[in-house]
């Protein structure tokens, strides 16, 4: 098994490289080349921006030696600091990540509670009432834009009906409040965003689900174990359930770039102070150093999503660690 | 057969759309851009505005028609933008192999190592929020799930037996790729791209419900969302009808997509 986790982690070098390639390209779009004459014309860059965005990217210099300066920077996870307030981005990312985090990591349990039965369930009664109706869920859900799900929401239970709070994570009186209290605040404040999150992320894994059921019920080991005798709960529950999961492990770390992206939709909408709404706030002011942090810092999660998800199918999946390359 | 009725309906909706678009000028029944300070927020299927009006008395449903220009034309450039990117780097790598292959595909691997939304929203905020800066970089940032399918096709095609003929009778690569390959594998890239104007109606509408995409006053399903999201609680109508557009246009694209795999491409389709 560690032989296995060795490779792999070897294998994420060239793609944290070609990640700061493709990052360091992007801040090439940027106006304030020293070469770009556009410069000049764009009114929104200031000659303090653009002095500031060469000192700090060193834009007068070759082009190999501003790569090599920026791989030694993002190496050491150093973005620069905001042109807003002047603070690390590092330090502001710290404090909002955890927030999306938490919101993500919230977001994957409940899609898995809730897909996971609702497949097997329509995948064992096929063509039922359920399983058609699941199965318009799955469109609905793919074509929901979902910052107007959360207005819907906003204006039904906070507007009209005045049960859920409208934005952030916690009440103004937060701090007199009980351990409970304050338990059932953070629920109520986060239960549209989970919701919104989630909304996609059920109608894609469900299907997943269901098929993968679908093919593992057609295996000949599940015929074997409806012919010795077992019930008929036994053979989904014990000998197919566990085989139609495993695949999910693949599905659910390639839907992590999925999630974190959508938090800069959720998060701004619902006024949360993570590290989505971060990335929108920066985007409209244009906060370079900020945007560039943020999006290195994206990729780099979702390629440890998917190298956990990669380890993860190796301890289930024993056939796997045993491949070789 | 059921689905068949669906992907039906997908289709009634999507020529509506286009109708809609493209007799703008005709079918709306008032400027989309003329301010009424006398009929500012009036409420829908009360007096003429149907849909009723913003907070500048512009009539919401010519704004949604004319949105629909937007939509239609976003969708279809940023997917024909993914589309040939895709169809190049897939075809190169699957005809090639060896070297070439793999290192496109690491390209391909590294490209969706960045949540694309996040992708987006960064070039579009570096370089500028417009709409034709929105198509490209759409176009730009989902061409690598069909350069993946594309790369497939071209695996399995290029040892089959008219493959071989072409090569024996001396066709060019090029030829060979784009003549005798490609053809064959353009069933699944239908699929893949009618599901790709659904994704990049989607994005465009977010990116403008955001601010970040087309650009007020032009209208856009988009950004009537977002004047609908500062009034919602008071003017719940001009957050609810531009979403209904973008909701019931995706979902078109969407069950299009679905029934033409079921008649496109059978074999990759488990039965319902």
């Amino acid at each position: 098994m560690g032989n296995y986790i060795l490779r792999r982690l070897f294998g994420i070098i060239p793609l944290l490289l070609g990640i700061s390639i493709i990052t360091f390209s992007v801040i090439h779009l940027a106006p304030g080349k020293p070469t770009d004459l556009q410069t000049q014309l764009n009114p929104k860059i200031s000659q303090q921006t653009r002095a500031r965005l060469e000192k700090l990217y060193g834009l007068d210099k070759p082009l190999y030696v501003q790569y090599a300066a920026w791989l030694k920077r993002i190496v050491r996870l150093d973005f620069g600091t905001s042109f807003i307030d002047h603070r690390s981005v590092r330090s502001k990312i710290r404090e909002t990540l955890p927030i999306t985090l938490m919101i993500n990591v919230l977001s994957i349990l409940f899609i898995l509670l809730i897909a996971i039965p609702v497949g097997i369930a329509s995948a064992t009664k096929r063509n039922s009432w359920f399983d058609r109706f699941s199965t318009v869920f799955v469109f609905v859900g793919f074509s929901m834009p979902s910052f107007w799900l959360a207005m819907l929401l906003i204006m039904l239970f906070s507007i009209k009906l005045g049960w859920l709070p409208i934005s952030g994570l916690h009440s103004m009186n937060y701090d007199q409040m009980s351990h409970f209290q304050r338990l059932t605040d953070f629920g109520r404040h986060i239960i549209m965003p989970v919701f919104i999150g989630i909304f996609g992320g059920i109608a894609g894994m469900s299907r997943y689900m269901r098929s993968n059921m679908l093919e593992v019920l057609n295996q000949d080991y599940i015929r074997t174990a409806r012919a010795k005798g077992l019930s008929e709960f036994k053979v989904v529950y014990k000998h197919a359930l566990k085989n139609a999961v495993i695949p999910l492990i693949t599905i659910l770390g390639l839907s992590v770039p999925g999630l974190i992206g959508g938090s800069v939709i959720i998060e701004t909408i619902f006024a949360i102070p993570g590290m989505g709404r971060l990335f929108f706030q920066s985007a409209m002011s244009r906060d370079y150093p900020a945007i560039m942090g943020i999006l290195t810092i994206g990729a780099v999660l979702t390629l440890v999503g998917n190298l956990l998800a990669d380890i993860c199918y190796g301890i289930a999946d024993p056939r796997i660690k045993y491949e070789k390359k | 057969m059921k689905k068949n009725k669906l992907a039906l309906f997908g289709i009634i909706i999507i020529l509506t759309m286009f109708f809609a678009g493209i007799f703008a000028p005709v079918l709306s029944p008032y400027d989309p851009n003329k301010i009424d300070v006398d009929a500012i927020f009036q409420k829908p299927f009360q007096n003429n505005h149907i849909l009723g009006t913003d907070e500048l008395g512009r009539d919401v449903l010519s704004r949604i028609i004319w949105g629909a220009r937007i939509s239609i034309k976003v969708g279809f450039v940023a997917t024909g933008i993914s589309i040939i990117i895709g169809i190049l780097i897939g075809s190169i790598a699957g005809y090639y192999g060896r070297k070439v292959d793999s290192a496109l595909m690491r390209f391909v691997d590294i490209m969706l190592c960045f949540p694309s939304f996040f992708l987006i929203l960064s070039i579009v905020a570096i370089t500028k929020p417009c709409i034709t800066n929105v198509m490209i970089i759409i176009g730009l940032t989902s061409w690598m799930g069909i350069a993946r399918l594309v790369r497939g096709e071209f695996l399995t095609l290029k040892e089959r037996e008219f493959t071989q003929a072409a090569k024996i009778m001396g066709a060019s690569n090029m030829r060979i790729i784009f003549r005798h390959i490609l053809p064959n594998a353009m069933a699944p890239i239908y699929v893949a791209a009618t599901f790709g104007i659904a994704g990049a109606i989607l994005t465009e509408s977010a990116l403008s419900f955001l601010g970040l995409g087309v650009q007020p006053p032009t209208p856009s399903w988009g950004n009537l969302l977002s004047i609908g999201k500062s009034t919602m609680e008071f003017a719940w109508w001009i957050a609810l009808f531009p979403g209904l557009a973008i909701f019931i246009t995706v979902l078109s694209y969407n069950l299009l997509g679905e029934g033409l795999r079921d008649i496109l491409d059978p074999k990759t389709y488990i039965e319902v």
